[in-house]
């Protein structure tokens, strides 16, 4: 019993003092540390209609590393599938309950899942339907798979490339102003290896946005 | 490819000089940082009285065990009544009870294993001082154990060391300095840290749209570090916030394989500690032996971890790369691979090398959704937590290895007919039948509780892929579970009754009677006298022994998991390709 009291007086003891540095101390500094040096990212690396950093959330119209939703409408780049929309929403369905609050994943359809096949041959029929040219073979596997998070904010060049013909149509702004669009907001590999090049949706519809005179 | 190639040899070039730093915390030698941390450290062991004498092997458990069981009422607690606690921005409930002593379980045993979502089931209170706290601590407990284990092997002293001297050198000179550099690159690349509240913005189509943040990078960084795993958000790495760009990608991918294979690179050199010992009192100041990277004993190890990694790596990239060919069939292209539940700044490269990482270092953390791997992509993961011990989880890999180590000595001493020996000690029935105890475990709480979750039907309810996948989806969960990885086919509905005890209960037996086992067998070794190495014996330092090494694993994987392997993902493997 003195042994078993001795050894739970040394257990409480380790347990309080890592408890303040691990759990308290630790992340209180990094928040300090982070606020202080790196603002911006710090607090979700939001940005404005016209490009700029912010960190009010007020003035941002979205993250610059987090995708967005824009379906519907055809003079935007369309970002891969999105088992969680995005957490996009309008504020209907806020308010009938069909938006569940916000959260991060994937539909976790299996290689062998039936519905998967429905999933990506319902999206192909209406992919190629509004866009009038395009062969089925043609289409980028990352447009119609979803992303892992449900959040991704890229796309890669090929998928941008395949859509632009549609959404100059729709736009009236033309192929090259795309093109060049595109091309400024693609990152490629960092040091020319690591990683893939892969265009931000998101900058590119502000882009498009701007020369349209949406904003 | 080559990228990962270059990430890998990115790997072995830091892994050495980490290896060197780790060793010389564990044995008290001198580093540069000693003026800093020695005050901080003498400054602890003061407040708290710390008795700092070395332990034998039963106190060193007992220790251990007595330290964790308080860890786990105290999380527990703050759980169940974090809404009335501070730091509660969003709004969050408690959590009920069968969900708490899942989740205390699994991130006091290292395991991380996730049957709530970050973003609605936890106060930011609960992120940090149950989290975070025990994503230290339990990384601490596991490299204590293998530090212990390692001394007790390789042993010269009397005792295992000193429990709580080992809980707080690697505490305050390695996990805390390292997270705080490395979280500072996170959050440059943009993984936020704040102590406010979700955030709501007006997107220019006129809809909204919901931000979950908070203290992100803090948690993000040890996660990796300690090989841990449980993400901040439900979709763990894969979400931009978590691991936004390739450069943090590769900040949380090399510091989860640092220290597991730092750990590896310690027990080689103090092996070789015990050589020089035993020469003759002034030889070993004239022939003064030059500090050696690996040692002869860590080399085979690390050799025989890193065959086994590379094929499964190379069978999981290629397998990818392949593609789904049921979406081939309706015409969506697959020359980019099968690209269902990954990230287009990942693609297939990065995404499965990721894979292969948290499972073989058991760390659980996913940047690509494992359950949409292909079929032979996800058994991958599934094997490699099932062996248990490719490189491993921090410090308890090694020791998980060091088993499969004995048991091959031990099957080649049959062969030949002679006293098995590993490091100068007789291997005995005693520590065969703990060798045995470990190896047996594993697999029983896997296949055990599979089993008993596809005969009823609350385990049943859990499985939302029909088909083989199902099966898979039961297999992974628990194979995480015991293997304390923490992944999973994510699409199992497992936060019920059912799989919250299950799973608990396997974490638990997974992590504890492995380590007290192999702690024993340590004592045990530590107990007997040293045979000469006679012309007889069998040689452990060679490429030759660590092929047989290998061998062994993979056969003792193969008469264990084949049936279950071949009705999961393999039948699965043949239904989408023929």
């Amino acid at each position: 019993m003195k042994t078993f009291l001795k050894y739970l007086r040394s257990g409480l003891i380790l347990t309080a003092i890592m408890l303040v540095i691990c759990g308290l101390a630790y992340p209180a500094a990094m928040t300090g540390l982070g606020q202080a040096i790196f603002p911006n990212q710090a607090n979700g690396s939001m940005i404005t209609a016209s490009g700029e950093k912010t960190e009010d959330p007020e003035k941002a119209v979205g993250s610059a590393i987090v995708g967005q939703d824009f379906s519907g409408d055809q003079r935007y780049f369309q970002g891969r599938v999105s088992s969680v929309n995005y957490n996009t929403y309008t504020r209907e369905q806020a308010e009938n309950g069909e938006y569940g609050g916000v959260s991060s994943g994937n539909f976790n359809y299996g290689a062998s899942n039936e519905e998967l096949k429905k999933r990506v041959e319902e999206d192909m029929q209406e992919f190629l339907e509004t866009h009038p040219g395009v062969k089925m073979g043609d289409i980028p596997a990352d447009l119609l798979t979803a992303s892992g998070s449900g959040l991704d904010p890229n796309i890669t060049p090929k998928s941008a490339q395949i859509q632009i013909p549609a959404i100059s149509a729709a736009s009236g702004l033309s192929e090259e102003e795309l093109e060049k669009i595109v091309k400024e907001n693609t990152s490629g590999k960092v040091l020319g290896v690591f990683g893939h090049e892969r265009v931000n949706v998101l900058k590119c519809n502000l882009a498009i946005a701007e020369k349209i005179g949406e904003i | 490819m080559l990228q990962i190639i270059l990430t890998l040899l990115i790997f072995i070039i830091v892994v050495i000089p980490m290896g060197k730093y780790m060793y010389h915390i564990a044995t008290k030698k001198r580093t540069f940082a000693d003026p800093v941390f020695n005050r901080i450290d003498n400054g602890i062991y003061k407040i708290c009285r710390i008795d700092r004498s070395g332990m034998t092997w039963k106190s060193y458990a007992g220790h251990l065990l007595m330290t964790n069981a308080v860890m786990i009422f105290v999380g527990y607690l703050i759980l169940r009544i974090q809404s009335v606690l501070f730091l509660n921005p969003n709004g969050i409930e408690g959590m009920p009870a069968d969900l708490s002593f899942n989740t205390i379980i699994s991130f006091m045993t290292n395991t991380n294993l996730q049957h709530y979502s970050g973003e609605s089931g936890l106060t930011y209170l609960s992120q940090m001082v149950v989290i975070t706290f025990m994503m230290f601590t339990s990384a601490a407990s596991g490299y204590a154990a293998c530090m212990a284990f390692s001394r007790g092997i390789a042993g010269k002293k009397k005792g295992l060391g000193n429990f709580y001297e080992d809980m707080i050198r690697i505490t305050t000179r390695i996990l805390v300095p390292f997270s705080i550099i490395f979280g500072l690159v996170l959050i440059w690349q943009g993984v936020p840290q704040t102590f406010g509240a979700n955030f709501t913005v007006e997107t220019i189509t006129g809809k909204l749209q919901d931000f979950a943040t908070g203290p992100v990078a803090s948690l993000e960084i040890i996660k990796h570090l300690g090989t841990n795993g449980g993400g901040f958000f439900g979709a763990n790495s894969t979400t931009p916030f978590e691991n936004p760009t390739i450069i943090t990608d590769m900040v949380e991918l090399i510091s989860m394989m640092i220290l597991p294979g730092a750990c590896v690179l310690t027990f080689g050199k103090m092996c070789k500690d015990r050589k020089q010992e035993s020469l003759a009192p002034g030889e070993e100041n004239r022939i003064r032996v030059k500090e050696p990277i690996f040692g002869g004993q860590g080399k085979t190890v690390f050799i025989a971890m890193s065959v086994i990694f590379i094929i499964g790596l190379s069978v999981c990239y290629i397998s990818e790369l392949k593609g789904n060919p049921i979406l081939e069939s309706v015409g969506l292209s697959q020359d980019m691979g099968s690209m269902e539940g990954k990230e287009v700044r990942f693609g297939i490269d990065q995404s499965a090398l990721f894979t292969t990482t948290t499972t073989s270092f058991t760390t659980g953390t996913v940047n690509n959704m494992h359950d949409t791997l292909t079929p032979l992509g996800g058994m991958i993961p599934l094997l490699h937590m099932m062996l248990n011990c490719v490189f491993g989880g921090k410090g308890v890999g090694l020791m998980n290895m060091i088993m499969y180590v004995i048991l091959a000595v031990f099957l080649c001493g049959l062969m030949v007919g002679r006293t098995p020996e590993y490091l100068g000690k007789k291997i005995e029935g005693r520590e065969m039948k703990l060798v045995a105890i470990c190896l047996i475990v594993h697999p029983l709480l896997i296949l055990g509780f599979s089993a008993l979750a596809v005969v009823t039907q609350a385990g049943l309810e859990g499985i939302t892929n029909s088909g083989f996948h199902g099966l898979s989806q039961v297999l992974y969960e628990f194979s995480s579970s015991a293997a304390n990885n923490g992944s999973g086919f994510e699409g199992l509905a497992d936060n019920s009754m059912f799989w919250n005890v299950t799973t608990g209960l396997a974490m638990f037996f997974g992590r504890y009677i492995a380590i007290i086992a192999q702690l024993a067998i340590a004592g045990s070794l530590l107990a007997k006298r040293r045979v000469k190495a006679s012309i007889g014996t069998m040689r452990t330092d060679t490429v030759g022994f660590a092929v047989i090494v290998v061998v062994v694993v993979y056969i003792f994987a193969a008469l264990t998991f084949f049936p279950a392997l071949a009705l999961g993902p393999i039948a699965e493997h043949l239904t989408v390709w023929f």
